[in-house]
């Protein structure tokens, strides 16, 4: 086993593209190195990210957040800009694991471990994120919700990684949340997580409704029919009822020891009304203009 | 194939040879002998192996010997201030917030950390903090008076 850590992308995408089989990215570690432990991962290569700058940077940029795809979820959390724009986002993140996860996991890594419950992941596509990708053809952009194609799959190409993530610019009137359940009050794994982002026009009538539902498939579900359902309307008690029909409607879930196919399906629906609410009240608290 | 790593560990430099799958808990117990660090369950869920890394709180089984290159490295073994212990240590003997002490420099470091940034924290606040330290003696109740004792104390005194 070998172990670089290059400073550059390009390097990065060198060594990516070598010889080596099996190789593997290394941001936070925390789903690798317990993976490398119990010997289900064994890498001929691992590549240490967290020396290449534009993974490891916040920049704000024309409203856009541009974030290194090895930021930790404690600087996620100190970030105050960030928390106050996309509380959602900061806050799915901030449910994973402990304090000391924190100080490692990154949005990255609990993107490309390519779990279905992994918490930020509904955020982001809810949000509308988009990452850039570095690879042997150069860099491209991709939207979050095309990454990842099954449990532990993604639709990256040999030699390429992930750099950054970006959350656009808000648009007036509009705002983000995620909730999620476990059977506990901490340190679980989700047994539904919910992203939702809407946006309101001048009226105060949704104008822009983004939703996506975490372990309840194979991959993270962005809800269109569903979120089709919130726009021109004010979230009034009958949409609410169209809408929680529709998110049950929208889940492929499994039956484990965390949830039953039935449980699950309505625990999204209860989440995703729950989790609209939030985002609604914020986005009407928020100023018409575009200085948030 | 080893790498050479330099590092500071409490403040000291120090050097040592790691293979890339070594985890900073291996290199710090089995080649710096810093014992004191200890190993729970090795995967991130329990916290006995916490240790500050550049000032942030971590797992040191969920860290790689070989990015600790140019870095710094807390440990328990760095908490008393030469023969005095530092508060936390003491509130933790005098309370009996500790039984059979595997989890106990974990919490220490962790509860330590929290004062730093947090020197008034609600019991919940400590609560959320520690959750992931487990203890599987004491019921944790004591161990959370005890921060919150020194947590006072540090008001009174400052």
């Amino acid at each position: 086993m070998k172990y670089q850590a290059p400073s550059s992308i390009a390097d990065a995408v060198r060594l990516l593209t070598g010889t080596e089989t099996q190789i593997r990215i290394l941001a936070g570690g925390t789903d690798l190195i317990p993976q490398m432990q119990a010997r289900r991962v064994v890498p001929e290569l691992i590549i240490d990210i967290k020396k290449i700058p534009e993974t490891r940077t916040i920049l704000r940029q024309h409203g856009s957040y541009i974030i290194g795809a090895a930021v930790s979820g404690a600087e996620l959390s100190e970030h105050q800009d960030l928390k106050h724009d996309w509380p959602g986002v900061v806050e799915a993140f901030d449910l994973i694991g402990s304090t000391q996860i924190q100080g490692r996991a990154t949005l990255g890594g609990n993107l490309c471990n390519a779990s279905p419950a992994a918490d930020s992941v509904p955020a982001l596509i809810a949000a509308n994120c988009r990452c850039l990708i570095a690879g042997p053809q150069g860099e491209r952009d991709a939207a979050v919700e095309d990454i990842v194609i099954s449990p532990g799959r993604t639709s990256l190409q040999k030699g390429e990684f992930i750099v950054s993530f970006t959350l656009p610019a808000l648009p007036a009137r509009s705002a983000d949340a995620y909730l999620r359940l476990i059977p506990r009050t901490e340190m679980d794994i989700a047994v539904v997580g919910v992203g939702v982002f809407l946006g309101l026009d001048e009226q105060g009538q949704c104008q822009l409704a983004r939703v996506a539902l975490g372990a309840v498939a194979p991959a993270v579900v962005l809800a269109k029919e569903a979120s089709g359902l919130l726009i021109g309307t004010r979230l009034d008690a009958g949409t609410l009822k169209r809408f929680a029909a529709a998110i049950k409607a929208a889940c492929r879930p499994i039956n484990d020891k965390r949830g039953t196919i039935e449980y699950r399906m309505e625990v999204a629906s209860v989440l995703a009304v729950r989790a609209a609410t939030i985002a609604w009240q914020r986005a009407s608290n928020r100023p018409a203009g575009d200085s948030l | 194939m080893k790498l050479h790593i330099n590092a500071f560990v409490n403040d000291e430099p120090v050097e040592y040879l790691c293979d890339p799958e070594d985890t900073l808990l291996d290199i710090l117990r089995d080649e710096l002998h810093l014992t004191g660090t200890k190993e729970g369950c090795g995967s991130g869920d329990c916290g006995a192996c916490s240790v500050m890394l550049d000032n942030r709180l971590v797992c040191s089984c969920l860290v790689l010997g070989c990015e600790i290159e140019g870095r710094s490295v807390d440990t328990i073994e760095g908490m008393a201030f030469a023969d005095k212990l530092h508060p936390l240590q003491q509130k933790f003997l005098e309370n009996a917030a500790l039984q059979c002490g595997i989890c106990t420099p974990g919490f220490l470091i962790a509860a330590r950390a929290l004062l730093d940034i947090n020197p008034d924290p609600s019991e919940s606040e400590v609560r959320y903090w520690l959750a992931g330290n487990l203890c599987r003696c004491t019921g944790y109740d004591k161990i959370i008076q005890s921060v919150l004792d020194v947590a006072a104390a540090g008001r009174e005194n400052s």
